[in-house]
């Protein structure tokens, strides 16, 4: 069934920002589907951080990463992989209305799910070359859509407490006209829901459970730490894949 | 249009017996500096240099903010109010200096604001602070157990039982995607009570409807004592925080708004 597909390793690649011919090596990028039911449905599990959950510190405390990681991301894995098995049963019982009731759950979860795996490969350990500015192409990038990287981050910081409730703050590559943007979603919303030309370089979680054990209500300070462990490195070689 | 809802009389501490016994109402601290009054030959002076502004105080929870432990810590209690409430206040004062809005009650702003599904920028701060003072109200020491009287027999009619009521309030607040909150509200048009759910600010004043009891599902409400059990933190409530004492109070005014059909309702 064509609708089968939204659950197929494709969409997921192209939702990543891995692009069309980034199939091959997306393939093997952690949180892409790995359980295979009888009839084909493909299913979700947590990816391993790349980093111990110490790492980040003193930005983001480990005891912050440890629950954001093994609890919330995998609720929403969780609920993603419930909320797909009852959307294949409703859509082969042809039962309309449960799949279009299974929409928000699907958006949520999926959304989460996706944002969050984002999320773990845009921070890296500061000793590992987090918080090095990007160089190359996103650089002049940067520098042509936003004046400087001080001016973006400023931007970025300022959106993302600006942010009513929960969400995100992304630094997006509108893949159509070439140029970088900064745009924020709410809840768990991905960056495509914005427009399906825009590719996440980076994210940054401002759900209140993202800093709150160790920021407390001062989610300015978050936002100014966080880019000490900011892995400019990936956000470039998406970047790259996606001008070349 | 509209009616106010004025706040039960706590201002003296807490005492665990029907507040209505009180009798005292405290009108919460609302609307703007008065003009001040011209004197001879200042009349056009005065008008030029007086501006009239809005302005709204915080109010306190009605309780020490170490009354609600173990289930609600000291530290949740100073933060969330003294943080994340006074922010709201601090805003909404900041944001009136610039703006039109005068006069009003918090309810009225709050509807106003709301401009019926186009809220204005100050839409967010008024309703989160009033949000936020009904939710402290809506606590208590020693809370949780059953609502007694009238409110046990009004959740009866229209749950068909207290449990039911507390399963389909526990299961809405799981079920709230983001921030936001849950509310057991008087519905005025269908005349019964019933359980809602709104996102970030929103509250059932701007429907129309009367807010009974109030679960901040932000994750700061929570987040320090619970971290991601939700689930524990809504029993918690139910089980052990929800003032029925508030709930009475407020089913009471609200009857002078709603007619609930029956002449003869024992409330408290």
């Amino acid at each position: 069934m064509a609708l089968r597909a939204i659950a197929g390793k494709k969409t997921l690649t192209l939702g990543l920002g891995f692009g069309p011919s980034g199939a091959a090596a997306a393939a093997s990028f952690p949180g892409l589907g790995s359980g295979l039911h009888a009839r084909g449905l493909v299913t979700f599990s947590l990816p391993d951080l790349p980093y111990d959950y110490g790492a980040l510190e003193p930005a983001i405390s480990g005891e912050i990463m440890q629950l954001h990681h093994q609890k919330h991301h995998q609720t929403y894995i969780t609920n993603y992989n419930k909320a797909l098995e009852q959307l294949e049963e409703a859509m082969t019982k042809g039962d309309s209305s449960k799949v279009v009731h299974l929409q928000s759950a699907i958006k949520f979860n999926g959304g989460g799910h996706i944002n969050h795996s984002i999320f773990w490969q845009n921070l890296k350990p500061a000793n590992e070359g987090g918080g090095e500015p990007p160089h190359g192409s996103l650089g002049w990038a940067i520098d042509t859509d936003f004046g400087s990287l001080e001016a973006l981050v400023k931007t970025m910081n300022a959106e993302g407490t600006a942010l009513q409730g929960s969400g995100w703050v992304w630094l997006a590559l509108d893949r159509e006209v070439k140029k970088l943007k900064v745009e924020t979603t709410a809840n768990q919303d991905p960056l495509v829901t914005k427009g399906a030309n825009l590719v996440p370089l980076l994210g940054i979680d401002v759900w209140e459970h993202a800093y709150y054990l160790q920021y407390k209500n001062v989610r300015p300070d978050y936002l100014k730490n966080i880019w000490k462990v900011m892995n400019w490195k990936y956000a470039s070689g998406v970047y790259e894949k996606e001008v070349a | 249009m509209g009616f106010h809802l004025l706040s039960p009389s706590y201002c003296c501490g807490y005492q665990p017996s029907p507040p209505i016994s009180h009798g005292l109402l405290r009108f919460r601290p609302v609307t703007g500096i008065p003009k001040p009054s011209p004197q001879k030959g200042q009349l056009h002076q005065s008008r030029r240099a007086s501006k009239v502004l809005a302005y709204y105080g915080i109010t306190t929870p009605p309780y020490k903010l170490d009354a609600l432990e173990p289930y609600m810590s000291q530290r949740t209690l100073e933060l969330h109010w003294g943080k994340h409430h006074r922010d709201y206040v601090d805003s909404l004062n900041k944001q009136l200096v610039k703006s039109p809005l005068y006069g009003h009650t918090m309810e009225e702003l709050i509807k106003v604001t709301y401009n019926n599904g186009n809220p204005l920028p100050e839409f967010n701060n008024a309703a989160q602070v009033w949000n936020h003072d009904f939710f402290w109200e809506s606590m208590q020491s020693g809370g949780g157990k059953l609502p007694q009287g009238g409110v046990l027999q009004q959740i009866e009619k229209d749950f068909d039982s207290y449990s039911n009521f507390r399963d389909t309030f526990v299961e809405s607040a799981m079920a709230l995607f983001g921030s936001g909150w849950v509310w057991l509200v008087l519905r005025t048009e269908e005349k019964k009570l019933s359980v809602v759910r709104t996102s970030n600010a929103i509250c059932p004043l701007v429907w129309g409807d009367i807010p009974i009891i109030a679960l901040d599902m932000w994750e700061h409400a929570y987040y320090l004592d619970y971290k991601d059990d939700r689930e524990k933190y809504i029993n918690t409530f139910m089980d052990n925080l929800v003032s029925w004492h508030a709930a009475t109070v407020r089913m009471l005014r609200a009857e002078a708004f709603v007619n609930l059909g029956e002449p003869k309702i024992p409330v408290a």
